[in-house]
């Protein structure tokens, strides 16, 4: 049995050498690229150590599939196959992580949809697989345009679930992700969505570390629970599930199950601030009217929050990185002094405007919106015309956009 | 997040909050904590020979990281965990106190019943704490999952003092735990239980 740091210094097959990861993040020389999202996933990749990868092609997540695809042709994955639906992608992502590979996939919409029953079952087993979810519509009648309603369902697995804006967020987040999601206190799969085709198919630059560097393996010694044994929980928990039993303690012991995996979560806090500064970002708090925001509502929003400071209103942000775990404390802090609280959306529901109006106190200041949905864009001037609404100032009619 | 919430023996509630969930957060390497509270590791190392030498039952539940010599780490942290039991044992009052060793070998539900009087299973372990009236105990060798499932179903029914001694992180759920455990460590253990022989008042 080797631990991760031993492995440091070592080369891989590629000549890649295993670095510290916090070396590899934050002091390594980053080379500025000009990617595509799903490009700059597959870069990440590159540099994951991922043992395999499971793919299945739905747009907007088919490219990076795709990509990952080259990556194992090239040697960086260890295997790679392409699964019969999303539904058997996300079990046999289930099947390496039980026994201990390092694994990767990637979904959007429908696919995410098709797959869930799977997500609580990685949690429950804390097997701690990366998922890239490109969000798109889930809805009949098709769309495959950017649509984030898909994140609420995921916040309810008991994954880690992370929001990113850019596609910088994307490459950084990626290899911080199996950081974080692989400590032993946490050890949860990790949900890392972006909005499709905003952050998938647009180019953007992006710092990356250095090629010849890679993160350590992953060390399955560390788990909560034992590799993969029939004989043992969580595997025999689906042969033989005491869950199936009628009795007080079966009950309580499953009770405490789901408990421990929301623990996990909330354990997730820790490293997760260590790595990413913190589970938001804030600018302007002092404001009267904060943004909150996460994955491209934000940038829309820094645009919207540039158009006001034009017209003299000052307007404050807050990015959400993390919805899971969820960041409640920074929030009420980052708003304790608004007085108007906008929360645009690129979903019908407004899944976030309802998770800060339950996290927050004098909850009336939340402004749920705007909304986009079904591929709609949501120009900056849609963001600053509702804030100036809500301040009684006058604003042209934006109905005939488009 | 602060949080006035503080990890005590029970029974606490029909099904008592993971205490993380309730912002207790595990020590950083060199500390410990004490029902809650981050504490240095000398300090939760005299805290738990205290609570020990006061029990009626100390007992140690040696899991199966530590029970199968499964690389050289965990045969010599096997040996301190038997050199603790062994400590505890001449340290305590024959007559009022009884020191027990109870693995946990496996996480397997079993059915009807476990035999409590030979082992410790994480789906039940309240019915160990209860059968061998165990009022003092530490989890040692058992995957930190499991070791959380046991540690909170046991401060939910019992009013045993829980003591974690972990290789990993630790554990919230025990009223007091160590983390990064190795053979030494759990030697320094045994080390302040027989330094404070003697001082600790036997229970009544």
């Amino acid at each position: 049995m080797a631990t991760q740091a031993s492995f440091i210094g070592q080369k891989n097959k590629k000549d890649q050498v295993y670095t510290d990861p916090w070396k590899m993040m934050f002091e390594a020389e980053r080379t500025p690229s000009f990617f595509t999202g799903s490009e700059v996933i597959k870069e990440a990749v590159r540099r994951a150590s991922c043992d395999m990868m499971v793919a299945y092609p739905i747009t907007p997540q088919s490219e990076a599939a795709a990509l990952c695809g080259e990556l194992f042709a090239e040697g960086y994955i260890g295997d790679y196959f392409r699964g019969e639906s999303e539904f058997a992608v996300m079990s046999q992502c289930a099947g390496a992580a039980f026994g201990g590979a390092r694994v990767f996939t990637t979904t959007a919409g429908p696919g995410t949809m098709r797959a869930m029953e799977n997500f609580p079952m990685w949690a429950g087993a804390r097997l701690p697989i990366q998922m890239i979810v490109t969000c798109r519509g889930i809805n009949s009648p098709l769309s495959i345009q950017p649509d984030t309603l898909e994140i609420a369902y995921l916040m309810n697995t008991g994954m880690l679930v992370w929001h990113a804006e850019t596609a910088q967020d994307f490459y950084d987040w990626i290899l911080m992700g199996y950081m974080v999601s692989e400590e032993p206190d946490v050890h949860l799969p990790l949900a890392l969505c972006c909005d499709g085709f905003f952050v998938t198919h647009t180019k953007d630059m992006v710092d990356l570390t250095p090629t010849e560097m890679c993160l350590p393996p992953y060390d399955p010694y560390r788990s909560p629970v034992p590799c993969m044994d029939m004989e043992c929980p969580p595997v025999r928990m689906m042969r033989d599930p005491f869950v199936m039993k009628s009795n007080y303690i079966s009950y309580a012991t499953h009770a405490s199950w789901q408990q421990e995996v929301w623990a996990a979560v909330e354990r997730s806090r820790k490293h997760t601030i260590r790595w990413m500064n913190g589970l938001i970002e804030t600018e302007n708090t002092d404001a009267d009217v904060i943004v909150v925001a996460s994955g491209t509502a934000v940038s829309q929003s820094r645009e919207a929050i540039a158009l006001l400071e034009d017209e003299g209103v000052k307007v404050g942000l807050v990015k959400v990185k993390t919805l899971r775990p969820w960041p409640g404390e920074e929030i009420r802090e980052a708003t304790k002094n608004a007085k108007h609280i906008i929360i645009p959306e690129f979903n019908v529901t407004g899944w976030m405007a309802r998770e800060v109006s339950a996290t927050i106190p004098n909850n009336e200041r939340v402004h749920a919106g705007p909304h986009v949905c079904g591929g709609m864009t949501m120009p900056p001037e849609i963001i600053a015309a509702e804030i100036k609404t809500l301040l009684g100032m006058k604003v042209p009619a934006m109905a005939g956009r488009g | 997040m602060t949080t006035t919430y503080k990890v005590m023996p029970g029974p606490e509630h029909f099904l008592p909050p993971s205490a993380s969930s309730m912002g207790i957060r595990l020590p950083d390497p060199g500390q410990a904590h004490i029902h809650g509270a981050i504490v240095s590791e000398e300090e939760a190392m005299e805290q738990a020979a205290r609570e020990f030498l006061a029990a009626k039952v100390p007992t140690v539940f040696p899991g199966p990281l530590v029970l199968w010599a499964w690389n050289e780490k965990a045969a010599k942290k096997a040996k301190a965990v038997r050199h603790l039991y062994e400590t505890i044992k001449e340290c305590v009052d024959p007559k009022l106190q009884q020191a027990m060793l109870i693995p946990m070998p496996d996480y397997r539900p079993k059915y009807p019943k476990i035999n409590p009087e030979i082992e410790i299973n994480p789906n039940h372990p309240n019915l160990t704490i209860w059968h061998n009236k165990i009022d003092a105990c530490m989890f040692v060798g058992v995957h930190c999952h499991q070791a959380n499932l046991s540690l909170k179903i046991i401060r939910g029914g019992t009013s045993c003092y829980t003591v974690a001694m972990c290789a990993q992180a630790g554990h919230e759920d025990a009223m007091l735990s160590f983390r990064d455990a190795t053979a030494e460590k759990i030697g320094r253990l045994a080390d302040w239980v027989k330094k404070l022989k003697g001082t600790v008042p036997p229970p009544e």
